[in-house]
């Protein structure tokens, strides 16, 4: 890149009075002071959360109401800050719209305290059972109270919309005499 | 209706004026510790603090609210935590000092006010009498007696904490008071000059200033900022370099001195440095207005006798001593309320001035012309009136 020299004027009488700079600073500053204020009154108004936030993970449910973790543990083995244990259960078969789960968490447990909100949960889980939402704060006042079990997970988490209706799909494929 | 308060013995009179003055400069130098809080965010476009309340004004259904958004209370909270926090004694210091220093900030600080005029009123012959602790006639020369006298807490407080930051800010306090002075001074001697009219009777009261910013016609009532603009920017500049205000603040420059003379100081002794500071920027802006601002009249050709005729008109109590009093202080208080605004303004947008800077204006720009300013009156004053 060529260099261009630029020529450094020598500053006027007025500018090195640095009077009319005074005035122009000041009226700059007059007019943030009857501007509208920028800033939200924190704990009454929240921000908007733009889409693709992470927030703190969460479980959601199908739009069935069934849970749709498997608890194949990805998520527990990718966690960087190993903050997520999952203690794995069968599904007894009677409960009947779940016939073609083989395995659901008998508990999962995520501890904020060690989570970093990186996502990768979220990234690896097969089953898009695991999300990261937009709830950002977080507190408690034990170590225990910061640990989000089971329950918990799914309070936060919801209902999310689904695309693939797995089991269902499963299901009529059975239904249909193609059951791999 | 108040004979009984004139029959009193005059120190018992004295003494409660100056209480009673004491009581309105408290408050507002605490006032201004918020509205300097709430200006800064205003012109950060935050909305400053206003969540404290006192449960009892909550239940007033709208002012309650209105009184919390301006964040009257945390004046309150503020001042409270100041008294009534651990008073730390540093082990290093040299403690009769250390205690004395913020004490000797505090009596210049409010003896000034002494000298101030803040009101007037016209007695049953229509002679104007001026309102204030003591009508003296050397009013000026008392206030440059008395507030530069405020510089000494700044070196005692620097010296005596004993340590680096607290001294050099002491010091730099005292060559900027030296430095600055010097032109304040000749900055106001036009408006002596032309208040001494030949004919009259010597006088440095800021009474005699304020009457000729009253007169009436074209130049009789003309402020003596229009009349003098330089003497009053010179008169104004030199102010805030000693209130150390901003853009002059190097004193207190927390990037290069941590906190200047008041590094090691904390609670309620830290707190009357503080009170200083804005008593001598409200008995500053008050001198300000009574020189170059017109003191008590309303608005530039409109004195106080004037607009008190206008209201005649309207209200039928206008003439009464209180009344007129009344009004006179309202309107010099809100005057140098709007002068303690300007101060804050400019601190909000003016980045501070290098200390090398700071003298250099002191000496070389604002003295030279402050004495090119004082020949330049002095010859024309010598023509007009002569």
């Amino acid at each position: 890149m060529a260099v261009i020299t630029v020529e450094r004027k020598p500053l006027t009488f007025l500018e090195r009075t640095y009077l009319p700079q005074i005035v122009g600073g000041l009226a700059t500053t007059f007019k943030h002071l009857i501007a509208p204020k920028k800033t939200l009154e924190y704990p009454e108004q929240r921000p908007a959360i733009p889409p693709g936030y992470r927030g703190v993970p969460t479980l959601v449910r199908d739009p069935n109401g069934r849970e749709k973790c498997v608890s194949c543990q990805l998520c527990e083995f990718v966690c960087p800050p190993k903050a997520i244990r999952i203690t794995p259960g069968e599904i007894s078969a009677d409960q009947t719209d779940r016939v073609h789960v083989e395995k659901a968490p008998q508990a999962f447990d995520i501890d904020m305290l060690r989570c970093i909100y990186c996502g990768l949960c979220q990234e690896v889980c097969p089953e898009e059972a695991i999300f990261l939402q937009n709830q950002y704060s977080m507190s408690g006042y034990t170590r225990a109270e910061m640990v989000n079990h089971k329950d918990k997970l799914y309070e936060l988490g919801g209902t999310l919309p689904d695309q693939h209706y797995k089991w269902d799909q499963k299901k009529t494929a059975e239904d249909h005499g193609n059951a791999h | 209706m108040f004979d009984f308060f004139f029959q009193l013995h005059p120190v018992i009179q004295g003494l409660a004026k100056g209480l009673a003055v004491i009581m309105v400069i408290f408050p507002i130098a605490g006032a201004c510790s918020m509205a300097e809080r709430k200006v800064a965010a205003w012109i950060q476009d935050r909305p400053g603090p206003n969540r404290a309340i006192v449960p009892w004004v909550a239940w007033i259904p709208f002012f309650g609210k209105f009184l919390q958004r301006l964040g009257i209370f945390h004046v309150m909270a503020d001042g409270g935590k100041m008294l009534f926090k651990e008073d730390s004694l540093p082990g290093h210091v040299n403690k009769f000092y250390f205690i004395l220093a913020p004490i000797v900030a505090m009596i210049p600080a409010l003896t000034t006010v002494t000298a101030v005029p803040f009101g007037a009123y016209f007695d049953s012959a229509g002679k104007v009498i001026t309102l204030g602790l003591a009508p003296l006639d050397i009013g000026m020369l008392a206030v440059f007696a008395v507030s530069s006298l405020g510089v000494y807490s700044a070196i005692l407080a620097g010296w005596a904490s004993n340590s680096k930051y607290p001294f050099l800010g002491s010091v730099r306090a005292s060559a900027q008071l030296i430095s600055y002075e010097l032109s304040m001074t000749l900055a106001v001697l036009p408006v002596f000059l032309w208040v001494n009219a030949p004919g009259l009777p010597g006088t440095m009261s800021f009474g005699r200033v304020v009457e000729f910013q009253s007169q009436p016609g074209f130049l009789g009532g003309m402020w003596f900022g229009f009349m003098m603009p330089l003497s009053a920017f010179i008169f104004l500049v030199a102010l805030f370099a000693e209130t150390n205000r901003q853009p002059f603040d190097t004193v207190e420059s927390e990037s290069d001195l941590v906190g200047s003379f008041h590094t090691e100081y904390g609670a309620f002794k830290w707190g009357l440095f503080f009170v200083a500071e804005y008593s001598h920027m409200i008995v500053g802006s008050g001198v300000f207005i009574l020189l170059f601002g017109g003191g008590w009249n309303p608005l530039p050709w409109v004195s106080l006798a004037t607009a008190v005729d206008w209201l005649g008109a309207i209200l039928p109590f206008a003439h009464a001593p209180l009344f007129v009093g009344v009004l006179s202080i309202a309107i010099f208080l809100g005057k140098t309320l709007a002068m303690i605004f300007l101060f804050m303004w400019v601190r909000w947008t003016l980045p501070r001035f290098r200390y090398d800077q700071v003298m250099k204006i002191g000496w070389q720009k604002m003295l030279p012309l402050s004495i090119a300013n004082l020949l330049f009156y002095a010859i024309a004053i010598a023509v007009i009136q002569k």
